[in-house]
């Protein structure tokens, strides 16, 4: 689930109260950093190291092995899916609720929150008992040979569930802090509908949109679990690059998976780093 | 291009009071109107309901003699002030200003123009690159005008124009629309809970107290007649006194007030006297001892004294004077003083604050 | 009925995001259900309490838990150093606190399952304790403590943040020690973020698979995570079970939902009265 939003971040700091012992300063910080040292830092830095273990070349090779490239190319795809369309939907659904009453507006945030509540085995699951060769499409699809299970359309789908929250989150949470006046305002200089949203709504959500996008394309591009139940792990064709780290990994290829685990966790860093600047920029 | 209002009720939610009911008045073409009332009294739902922002469970909206309830927001061609004022934060000062100009298509030279001479209106030429960030509360205020002002509106409506700022301000800001006013007569409406706005800007006043209207009239016109103690109340300061009723007149120390048809003698009336309505002086041995008073209080406040005085009868009221009468007059605190009562106003309804 | 707004743009709205959530939520979860329905009474229990799936079950509810509550001890510690003291590269540790939310979960499991091995970084020296790390529960257990740590921090820490250092003040100026005016005045007042954030971390954890099957050994009876069943039995083909497990997954994942709405909407009514 997600923790916190945007929104938080926009607090100011409190002033730190005076006194309490050096001596527990000293322990509880040491303390805290031998567990950020050994929960966080290490294991990142493993990452890459193990990556680089047999040298600059060996790397390369790695990832220019083609069913490497394939994955990452399908991950880029998927992301490429799976992240505008929930971009998209996101923001028209934080309008609706954040600006509207109506019946059963409390069903539709449970269930626009549901993603981030199911197992992401479970959420794979919905869908193969869609698309499945056995499941409720299954037949009207083999009818026309369209693949959506252990093919391209089901890995998106099944990304698209797990993503789709957000933006949607991050959107409404700040819409619900800001009242409605800067839209009146340009409702009553003439603006018409998409004049209101694109000259006002948009510009006050962006940071908002901009960090849930982040969040967004973090999970779609790291996706295991619901992405592994509808893929069929076939390489070079639906494996995406988490799937691919599980592959080498099985066949003892050690090297061969750090170095496609570490495009990944490049990618969350930079996840990381985006995300700091725009908390930061947006405090301002 | 006046407007008239008729029968304005509005629910918010179903079964619940309404928050505005049966509102009607009219504004006069070029007159700046003020909608006067404490908070809650539902004016600002009238403002936004003739702007098209509410939508009214009944009634009509005419501006400039055209019915316009099934008109849209954007149709409607009048300029909303907002209380906070609602600037477009990432935009500068003149786009801000020229926004209304750019939705209507207008061509940029045009748009330029316009947008300077607002600006020049609105005594801030310098700050048209500058963002509502950097703009103190006064400017921001002039700014939010000056984009409301810039499609040539019909009606200019004012939510609470002023309550956001310093004193200092506020009073430089009413001084600043009576002038603009006097160049660009454009009807106003203006909301506001405070009555020197009111009395200050405005030449028509609409009295609301809970959704309903009160009273409607020019400024010195509901403050000499007030149409009911409330309203008294509410407008300029009060003392309710209560009298009661003998020989057709209500007594109030050295005054004795008519009162009006169908209060009999026996019944307890709400007497209206205004502070500065009252005057002391020097008692001597024929004052009758009705028309003593107690000085329990003397505070001076600038250039006036506020005195508070217990009647022969045991209630108090509260008297102001020039400084200048009651250094003459040379009392102290615990004296007993003549108390004159110039003018009374009596109420006949049993009401209570 | 819906109350009419001035603002535009409701119903098409309101249409897009009707399909977008019934298309994709409603439609699946009814498939899910639908299939389960298919099932009598008695198949569906016989499934939910067959051994293999019951020690899924055990490991899943277990390990999450006793994750959870390192996490609750851990976080706390963490929130409080982050939002008291500045620790050198205060910005870098607090962005690193993100870190296994930002990872994908293969890439965790791959590097904890490889620092823990026998042979590994963490691993070897950590022979002594003669306990297995990988292959074992105590691998699940520390892939659970990576993975749900942010939900602790972040929940945790803007309360601090938001507390009020003059109640503090007011506590010390009273007489009371630091340690009293810390067990007295300010834990009370974050616990119900410290609940909220070990929900939260316990119910990722529930569902967690990504990084569990590298590091466990995924062994039946033994290491099996309940997500882990589900995939094999889908492997298998055998959808009646796996939907029965999914659903077991599903109502658990409901009823933690509930609670961490209510445990929210406790911490962000402490938060709001607390703040100046």
């Amino acid at each position: 689930m997600r923790p916190v939003s945007l929104q938080q971040y926009r607090r100011k700091s409190a002033a730190r109260p005076a006194g309490g012992s050096v001596i527990l300063k000293w322990l509880l910080c040491s303390i805290a950093l031998v567990c950020v040292g050994l929960l966080l830092v290490i294991p990142l830095l493993a990452v890459f190291i193990n990556a680089f273990s047999a040298g600059l070349g060996a790397y390369w090779k790695n990832i220019c092995q083609p069913d490497t490239l394939s994955a990452i190319q399908l991950t880029l795809l998927t992301a490429g899916i799976a992240v505008p369309l929930n971009v998209a939907f996101g923001i028209v659904a934080a309008w609706l609720i954040a600006k509207f009453e109506f019946p059963g507006k409390n069903i539709l945030l449970t269930l626009i929150d549901l993603p981030f509540s199911v197992s992401p085995v479970v959420a794979g699951l919905l869908f193969v008992l869609l698309f499945g060769r056995q499941g409720w499409f299954g037949p009207l699809l083999s009818a026309h040979d369209i693949h959506v299970i252990f093919a391209v359309p089901g890995i998106a789908l099944a990304t698209l569930f797990v993503t789709f929250p957000f933006v949607a989150r991050e959107v409404l949470a700040l819409l619900q802090t800001q009242d409605s006046n800067g839209e009146e305002a340009a409702l009553t200089l003439g603006a018409s509908a998409a004049q209101m949203f694109w000259h006002v709504t948009l510009p006050k959500a962006k940071w908002s949109i901009l960090y849930g996008t982040i969040l967004c394309n973090a999970r779609a591009m790291g996706e295991f679990g619901a992405v592994s139940v509808v893929s069929g792990h076939i390489r070079g064709m639906t494996n995406t690059l988490p799937l691919h780290v599980e592959i080498l990994y099985n066949e003892y290829n050690f090297v061969g998976a750090f170095a496609a685990a570490s495009v990944l966790a490049l990618l969350a860093v930079v996840t990381l780093v985006l995300k700091r600047g725009v908390e930061w920029r947006a405090a301002r | 291009m006046s407007v008239v209002v008729q029968g304005l009720t509005k629910h918010f939610s179903p079964g619940s009071a309404p928050a505005i009911s049966e509102v009607s008045f009219e504004a006069p073409t070029g007159g700046i109107t003020a909608l006067l009332g404490p908070s809650g009294a539902g004016k600002s739902t009238v403002l936004r309901a003739i702007a098209g922002l509410e939508i009214v469970d009944k009634g009509s909206i005419a501006i400039d003699a055209r019915d316009c309830s099934k008109v849209r927001v954007q149709d409607r061609n009048v300029g909303f002030v907002f209380q906070n004022y609602a600037l477009f934060e990432h935009m500068t000062i003149a786009d801000n200003i020229g926004f209304g100009l750019r939705v209507r298509k207008r061509k940029r030279s045009q748009i330029e123009a316009r947008v300077s001479e607002l600006l020049d209106l609105i005594q801030l030429p310098d700050l048209r690159r500058r963002f509502p960030g950097e703009l103190s509360g006064g400017q921001r205020q002039r700014v939010a005008f000056a984009r409301a002002l810039a499609v040539e509106p019909k009606v200019l409506l004012l939510d609470e124009p002023f309550g956001a700022l310093d004193v200092k301000v506020r009073i430089e800001l009413r001084e600043w629309l009576h002038r603009l006013h006097d160049e660009i007569k454009i009807t106003t409406l203006l909301v506001t809970h405070d009555q020197i706005d009111a009395f200050e800007v405005a030449e028509h006043v609409v009295v609301l107290f809970e959704g309903k209207v009160a009273q409607v009239g020019a400024p010195h016109d509901i403050y000499d007649q007030p149409a009911t103690a409330r309203v008294a109340q509410f407008i300029g300061g009060a003392n309710m006194l209560t009298s009661e009723v003998q020989a057709e007149h209500a007594a109030v120390a050295s005054l004795r007030v008519g009162v009006p048809a169908g209060v009999l003698n026996g019944d307890r009336v709400q007497v209206l006297v205004r502070p500065h309505d009252l005057r002391l002086t020097r008692p001597n041995q024929d004052t009758p001892d009705l028309n003593l008073g107690e000085v329990l209080h003397l505070r001076r406040v600038g250039g006036y004294v506020k005195a508070t005085v217990r009647l022969a009868n045991g209630q108090h009221v509260s008297v102001e004077c020039p400084k200048s009468e009651i250094d003459a007059l040379g009392i102290i605190q615990g004296e007993s003083v003549l108390v004159n009562v110039r003018e009374a106003k009596v109420f006949a309804e049993d009401y209570s604050i | 009925m819906p109350r009419r707004s001035v603002l535009p743009g409701f119903a098409p709205s309101l249409i897009v995001t009707l399909s977008y959530v019934v298309l994709l939520v409603v439609i699946p979860l009814w498939a899910l259900f639908a299939k389960t329905f298919t099932l009598s009474f008695r198949q569906f229990w016989s499934i939910v309490l067959e051994p293999r799936a019951v020690a899924t079950y055990q490991l899943s509810l277990g390990a999450s838990l006793i994750a959870a509550a390192i996490n609750g001890v851990i976080g706390l510690l963490l929130a409080w150093v982050l939002s008291r003291y500045t620790l050198p590269a205060h910005r870098l540790i607090d962005a690193l606190m993100d870190l296994p939310f930002a990872l994908p979960t293969a890439v965790a499991g791959l590097t904890l399952a490889s620092l823990y091995a026998p042979n590994g970084w963490l691993g070897h020296p950590l022979q002594f304790l003669g306990v297995p790390l990988v292959f074992s529960r105590v691998g699940v257990v520390i892939a659970l403590v990576f993975i749900g740590l942010p939900f602790v921090v972040r929940t945790v820490q803007p309360v601090l943040e938001d507390l009020d250092p003059s109640i503090e003040e007011a506590a010390l100026v009273l007489g009371a020690s630091p340690s009293r005016t810390f067990l007295t005045v300010i834990f009370p007042h974050i616990l119900p973020a410290l609940l909220t954030g070990f929900t939260l971390s316990f119910a990722r954890a529930i569902g967690e698979y990504g990084s569990i099957i590298f590091i466990s050994g995924n062994m039946p009876m033994k290491t099996e995570i309940a997500p882990l069943l589900i995939v094999t039995k889908l492997e298998q083909y055998d959808y009646a079970g796996a939907t029965t497990l999914a659903v077991v997954l599903l109502g658990l994942s409901f009823s933690l939902l509930l609670v961490i709405n209510v445990l929210q909407q406790r911490t962000a009514r402490r938060s709001r009265s607390a703040r100046k």
